[in-house]
């Protein structure tokens, strides 16, 4: 049974239920069911039904807004003053944020209520959430499957209905790709759309915020919550705006869909291949114009991206010092052995292996091979873009090679984890907006439709995913609850 | 080209990275494994292409320099692993 968060709206609206009413029925289903998901590292229940109880009384008094009394789960990634903000990592596994993340602030002042912290992959390094202190998650369709990550405890938590909606970070797919293999929809916007002022930063100049929901209608509601110019992120973009609800139910006939043939060549599995293609034929009835196009330098995407954002995370996390917060070791015998064990304690292998990546892509002699070679392709895997937009309205093509895979099965491989991210990466690298819907089944398991929009065009993917969403019924397919 | 045992060493020190001895080869393996990866850039002639730094080009935005925040030094230090008298406590660093 699925519950969208206009559903629970107009509940509040019409008295049908109390905020208290809902959250009391989420923090239920979450003490029964999280111990066997793990995908919440803390459920803030106290505070839930304290804000629950705030926003009944807001509604009652008319002061509400379109969120107040929905309760949301937030990925352990957005600071959270007073609560433990834990980044799925030892290193911070004592750190109580002492602010809120601008995201954070702007639910809070909406009234939403936060059900939780979400588990995620260590510092959003991963995808497959089996990279968290706190431990791997369980995917709600078949529990011996990874849920994807890195926000994997957020996309988790809303296929198993334990929360209407959840916040993620996305810097290489880590929205969009578990939103596919948990069969639910959620958009990464434009890079600069949404403030990252209190989000623990990985990689600075790719990472985007956004919201994982059932339907496109519930993502264009919490997107419009979440978006804004931040004075205080020096990365966030100055731009109107737009209402993402108000065209969401406009016709998409003419609508010039682009295939690109290198999102649907070798390695992508045939059965996904077949989802895939069926949804195009539903958006063909819809009245989309299917073209095909192409973007040469998609290639390059795994190599620049696994430069670029390990460099940037070896600059970011050298702030874990274990110094100012976070885990520090026990007798250090000096200023270095305090440094490099409680560096070393703090982080698991993924991280340590990215920053020493990044460490070495950095480091006087390989910068100009490595760090400089990346950004000017990067620009190349940019203009692919730009020039297919100059054809195109929206891009179509999986959000996922594969289905979701099982707990282990990639682990011993890094790189072919990383190939898990091969139709996601190259937006973060061109800083375009993207999501994924539901689009069918594989194997019982849920295959994700990724659609591409040009810079700041969030609304159009939204309509095209929200008319796709009234002509099919994937997005409301639940798993069985055990 | 394979990284030697000695450079992921070099590399572990430079990012204040502790690597016992048991663990030195499999990372040696694993960041050789990532580094081959990174070959396939050489592929492409990058000549008179400008670096991207930012996915609009944005440059840093600067702001008017007066005092917007107040100074939370007991919030901050509270989450502190090691305070004396408001000062982060370290091992001694001058003889």
């Amino acid at each position: 049974m699925t519950t969208t968060i206009k559903q629970l709206q107009q509940g509040l609206a019409e008295k049908q239920f109390s905020s208290v009413e809902i959250t009391q029925d989420y923090l239920n289903k979450i003490s029964q069911q999280n111990a066997e998901i793990n995908c919440f590292i803390s459920v803030t229940d106290e505070l839930a039904l304290q804000q629950a109880v705030d926003a009944d009384t807001a509604l009652a008094n008319g002061t509400g807004s379109v969120l107040t009394g929905i309760p949301i789960a937030h990925k352990d990634i957005f600071c959270t003053d007073g609560v433990k903000t834990s980044c799925g990592s030892k290193m911070l596994d004592n750190f109580i944020a002492p602010y809120n993340a601008t995201v954070i602030e702007k639910f809070n002042q909406l009234g939403a209520v936060m059900l939780g912290k979400t588990n995620l992959d260590e510092f959003a390094m991963g995808s497959s959430n089996e990279n968290s202190y706190y431990g791997s998650v369980a995917n709600p369709w078949d529990r011996s499957r990874v849920p994807g990550g890195s926000s994997g405890g957020s996309a988790a938590a809303v296929a198993a209905r334990l929360a209407p909606g959840a916040t993620g970070t996305d810097t290489g797919g880590s929205i969009r790709q578990p939103a596919a293999l948990c069969g639910i929809t959620g958009i990464k916007p434009t890079y600069g759309r949404v403030s990252r002022y209190g989000i623990v930063a990985f990689g600075s100049s790719l990472e985007q915020a956004g919201p994982f929901a059932h339907t496109a209608e519930d993502c264009a509601l919490l997107l419009q919550s979440m978006s804004g110019f931040d004075p205080r992120d020096s990365t966030s973009v100055d731009q109107p705006v737009p209402n993402f609800s108000d065209n969401l139910n406009n016709g998409i006939a003419g609508l010039k869909i682009g295939l690109p043939k290198e999102f649907f060549a070798d390695g992508l599995d045939a059965d996904v291949a077949k989802v895939i293609e069926s949804a195009i034929a539903e958006f063909r009835k819809l009245g989309a114009e299917i073209v095909d196009i192409s973007l040469p330098n998609m290639d390059l995407s795994i190599p620049v991206y696994y430069v670029v954002a390990p460099a940037e995370c070896s600059s970011n996390l050298s702030r874990m010092d274990g110094v100012r917060f976070g885990h520090q070791c026990e007798n250090p015998v000096d200023l270095e052995d305090l440094y490099k064990r409680s560096r070393s304690e703090g982080f698991g292998d993924e991280v340590k292996r990215r920053i020493m990546i990044g460490t070495y892509a950095l480091s006087a002699g390989y910068y100009d091979a490595y760090y400089l070679k990346a950004q000017q392709l990067r620009r190349l895997i940019k203009q692919d873009y730009v020039k297919a937009f100059e054809q195109v309205d929206v891009i179509l093509c999986p959000t996922t090679p594969e289905v979701a895979f099982k707990h282990g099965e990639k682990t011993d491989d890094p790189v072919n984890m990383y190939l898990q991210d091969i139709y996601t990466l190259s937006l973060n690298l061109a800083g375009l907006p993207g999501m994924s819907i539901p689009a069918g089944f594989s194997q019982a398991m849920p295959v994700g439709l990724q659609l591409i929009g040009n810079y700041f065009e969030e609304s159009r993917i939204l309509n095209a995913a929200h008319k796709f969403q009234q002509a099919t019924d994937w997005h409301l397919q639940a798993p069985e609850v055990k | 080209m394979p990284l030697k045992i000695e450079e992921v060493r070099n590399i572990a020190h430079l990012a204040r990275l502790q690597i016992n001895d048991s663990d030195v080869e499999q990372y040696t393996n694993e960041l050789s494994k990532i580094l081959a990866v990174f070959e396939q850039m050489k592929t492409h002639d990058t000549t008179g292409i400008l670096p991207m730094a930012h996915p609009m080009d944005a440059t840093q935005r600067l702001r008017p320099d007066v005092v917007n925040e107040t100074n939370q030094r007991d919030k901050f230090q509270a989450i502190a692993p090691d305070i004396e008298q408001h000062l982060y406590r370290v091992p001694k660093v001058i003889e």
